[in-house]
């Protein structure tokens, strides 16, 4: 990946990521997460994760993204109109979020050179290699995965699911009730 | 010139910590869930960008998995916050307070 296109991806993905969390409307944060899932899956085909970028983009963008823009028009969210924060709580959070940088780019200074940048294997990073990493080395992973996803679907669906209607025939619903209701 | 993998680690962690400021920052409960997810790309890119400098394809294999828990994460969290939606009719962390200690 040349210089300048790596700095402007830098740039184009850290102010969208600021306007994730600066935005008020909900909508707008969502569209500025999506410029910056994008942007990350040009880095990553720029670093030579074809099939992963691609994933990302269809994935996150194309799945998850669309779930959350879903759940946005499903609750009729409006803008906030109250402040998003107090003030020692907002002071800490930019506190806190630059002590990280800064603590996380200490580790940085250590990290690997660039000695073994220009030899790559052929195929890197295609389908192919990809597939016989996941289903050799990571075939248990994997596997769990299917699992959890499965988990995952059940309770979505258990519990974004409208509650039945009241059976006025038993009483032994009415705990389950009183729970819901709290 | 290559850009060093240290400098994709360092965007990383840039990344990182503007969703670490998001989810302190922030009271709307999906916005909160957006910046989690900002924090997974950010770690799914220093992979990425370690699998390059290493040669080696492992770490797109876990950039692929955490693709999958974030589809997970996603999806319930966002059940959970139509669930507490209907019961509360807000969506601010704040209010959000029933197991509080």
């Amino acid at each position: 990946m040349p210089l300048w296109l790596f700095i402007f991806l830098a740039a184009l993905a850290v102010l969208s990521a600021l306007g994730v969390i600066l935005q008020r409307n909900a909508v707008h944060c969502l569209m500025a997460l999506v410029l910056t899932l994008l942007d990350i899956a040009v880095m990553f085909i720029g670093l030579g994760a074809v099939t992963v970028g691609f994933l990302q983009a269809i994935v996150y963008v194309g799945a998850i993204m669309v779930l959350f823009l879903f759940v946005i028009w499903l609750l009729n969210l409006q803008v906030e109109d109250r402040p998003p924060a107090h003030l020692a709580l907002k002071l800490f959070g930019s506190i806190g979020a630059a002590a990280l940088v800064a603590e996380l780019c200490t580790f940085v200074v250590k990290a690997p050179s660039t000695a073994g940048l220009s030899r790559l294997p052929a195929g890197f990073g295609s389908i192919g290699s990809l597939a016989e990493s996941l289903f050799t080395d990571y075939l248990i992973a994997f596997e769990m995965t299917s699992l959890l996803l499965l988990v995952a679907v059940i309770g979505a669906i258990a519990l974004a699911r409208r509650p039945a209607p009241a059976r006025s025939e038993s009483a032994a619903a009415m705990p389950e009730k009183q729970i819901g209701s709290l | 010139m290559i850009v060093p993998p240290s400098w994709f680690m360092a965007l990383g962690a840039v990344l990182f910590a503007i969703g670490v400021a998001g989810v302190l920052l922030r009271r709307n409960v999906i916005v909160m869930l957006m910046s989690i997810e900002l924090m997974l790309n950010a770690v799914n890119l220093t992979f990425v960008a370690l699998s390059r400098a290493l040669g080696s394809v492992d770490g797109q294999v876990i950039v692929l998995f955490v693709i999958t828990v974030a589809a997970a994460e996603a999806a319930t969290g966002l059940a959970i916050i139509i669930a507490a939606f209907r019961n509360r009719e807000t969506l601010n962390a704040d209010e959000l307070n029933l197991m509080r200690w």
